[in-house]
């Protein structure tokens, strides 16, 4: 039997906690104790950190009992994708190069969830670098998505969204470079929203793409979401890419869940032949919701969006390539062959070869064909270019409308294994997620039901424009209002008895 | 497979520029793979004329400056807690030259 304090959701817990109601250390104990029960068959957890995080819950509950003022979040537990540097605990970012591998410094956002007396259960799986999105290709084991354990938990974030949609922490956060917050998200039932890129801190976090990564949060409600994204986010000065400008008002946007004559865009080319039925039929269910609650729905055309998948999988590798160097077996990491008879180069491949996935050997190679000379201009130029056309189909789309939707990705939860051998297949359940990687702009995937095709969660994506992110919780918020809780579903089914088999 | 973007002698060329060991086997399993990934992002020189101009990144960026004093920064033994060996205050590497 679950304890009955893993079903409140982090708004709620928190101000039991301020009210001394309930304890932080309370709740740390009855999350620690659902990964004792259900993580051996989630695998969501790479390393659970419980002395400290009691430790955290009791410095929490000993400022309340002092009267000192907390934080919105103060005494909850969450977990961290193993993409940011938390001093003392390995960070693996799910690649056998970096194993063993102890971060000496905190991330910004760490710091800042320490700072707002968060409770930081551990570290959870994703795809190695966060390349994927499935997180099959973590070099730690698959991950299992908790509505069906021989499915997919999404990627990269894919521990981040598994841990909290199986009641194992109480938030979490993850990074999204070409989707890998909102894909995991809408394949959990769970509330992920990408934030502008430059809102949010990249310092103590393992680069994948720079121009693309952003950390983020997941919320199992619409607030929840928006109170982590408040925490971690703002100006900082030791990521030089940090946008100097006050955090939007993602909480009252929230809070207020107001659409009314608010202009949706529903993007043309993100939809029709290629999306499953159910995904399709609980998209069209959510705009009726939303326009029920008032808000406009017109049709936008971004023609120049189906070449975002191309352009991502050249500009991504080349980046890729370029930030993957730093895995060289001197400063970090496994060292393999350095036996006195390899030279350091040989080193250097050997570690290469031993330490990376395929993933991870495929995108270098195709970044590093991307930028050699003779090449450069047919693709990384071409695929930058890409991306101004990009910009400017969301320029003159939110010069129509407030916000654009879509389906969050094109399908459900597919089967373990399915895709491992197919990287194009896997590539496109990004297909809708990608533009705004490019363009820089945020959006987020809130719950819209369960698919009527087999019972799983489906995503519905929101765009706003840069620094707009309170638009993404305000449409999210009436969505919620008017679908229920997709997540509530879980609790009690067949699915969740499986859990704890 | 005639049209092949990437055979795998040039697979084998890129690995050696990125300094990754590929096994025979490894090269004949990701060869076709990635030979495929670059065939469907092709199209991308197809829309992009010489009248865009290129964006490298997403947000309008400038150049950050800071004052140029001193700061506390990481100690030397913490910088070296996660090297794979290291000596006298240092990262102990493996020969970089060779014999001859």
């Amino acid at each position: 039997m679950a304890n009955e304090l893993i079903f409140l959701d982090a708004a709620a817990l928190a101000a039991q906690i301020a009210a001394g109601d309930i304890s932080s250390r309370e709740a740390t104990q009855a999350y620690l104790e659902q990964i004792a029960s259900v993580d051996n068959n989630v695998h969501a957890y790479l390393a659970v950190d419980g002395e400290r995080a009691l430790a955290q819950a009791e410095r929490v509950d000993a400022k309340r009992a002092a009267g000192e003022a907390l934080s919105p979040l103060a005494g909850v537990p969450l977990a961290l994708k193993d993409i940011f540097c938390y001093e003392g605990l390995p960070c693996t970012c799910g690649s056998r190069i970096l194993e063993g591998w102890r971060p000496p410094y905190h991330a910004t956002v760490v710091q800042r969830l320490l700072q707002a007396d968060l409770v930081i259960l551990g570290k959870v799986n994703m795809d190695e670098f966060a390349m994927g999105s499935s997180t099959e290709t973590s070099g730690y084991g698959n991950t299992h998505n908790p509505w069906d354990l021989e499915r997919i938990p999404g990627g990269s974030s894919g521990g981040s969204a598994a841990a909290l949609a199986s009641f194992q922490a109480a938030l979490s956060l993850g990074t999204d470079t070409g989707g890998s917050i909102r894909q995991p998200a809408a394949v959990n039932g769970l509330v992920g929203v990408k934030p502008t890129y430059g809102s949010n801190s990249r310092y103590g976090v393992v680069a994948m793409a720079s121009s693309l990564d952003v950390p983020g949060p997941f919320g199992r409600t619409v607030l929840d979401a928006a109170l982590l994204h408040q925490a971690i986010s703002g100006h900082d000065p030791r990521d030089s890419t940090s946008i100097d400008a006050p955090v939007p008002p993602v909480v009252a946007a929230a809070k207020s869940g107001d659409v009314q004559g608010l202009k949706l865009g529903v993007v043309k080319e993100l939809g029709g032949d290629g999306y499953e039925p159910g995904v399709t039929a609980q998209f069209e269910h959510a705009l009726q919701v939303l326009q029920a609650a008032g808000a406009q729905i017109v049709e936008v055309s971004c023609p120049h969006f189906k070449y975002a998948l191309g352009a991502y999988y050249l500009i991504m590798p080349s980046e890729v390539s370029s930030n993957l160097a730093r895995f060289d077996a001197m400063r970090y990491g496994i060292r393999v062959g350095d036996d006195g008879r390899h030279s350091a180069e040989e080193v250097m491949r050997l570690t290469r070869q031993a330490g990376f996935g395929d993933e991870a050997k495929r995108r270098i190679i195709i970044g590093t064909y991307a930028l050699s000379a003779g090449y450069y201009d047919a693709y990384y130029g071409s695929a930058q270019k890409v991306r101004t056309l990009i910009q400017q189909d969301f320029v003159k789309a939110f010069a129509q409308v407030d916000v654009l939707v879509s389906p969050t990705t094109p399908s459900t939860a597919w089967k373990l294994g399915e895709r491992v051998d197919d990287p194009l297949a896997m590539y496109k359940a990004d297909l809708c997620t990608i533009p705004s990687n490019l363009a820089g702009n945020c959006s987020g995937s809130f719950p819209a039901g369960l698919s009527p095709d087999n019972g799983l969660p489906v995503g519905f994506q929101v765009m706003a424009p840069p620094m707009a992110d309170d638009r993404l919780y305000q449409v999210g918020a009436a969505l919620e209002a008017g679908m229920g809780s997709t997540l509530s579903q879980l609790v009690g089914s067949e699915a969740w008895e499986a859990l704890y088999v | 497979m005639a049209d092949m973007a990437l055979s795998v002698a040039e697979v084998a060329k890129l690995a050696d520029l990125a300094r990754i060991e590929l096994s025979d086997e490894e090269l004949a399993r990701l060869a076709p793979q990635l030979d495929l990934i670059l065939q469907s992002v092709a199209e991308v020189s197809e829309v992009a004329g010489a009248d865009v101009a290129p964006t490298s990144h997403a947000v309008p960026m400038e150049n950050v400056f800071r004052e140029d004093v001193v700061r506390p920064s990481q100690s030397v033994a913490a910088a070296l807690s996660g090297a794979p060996v290291a000596e006298d205050g240092r990262f102990r590497v493996p020969q970089i030259l060779g014999e001859e």
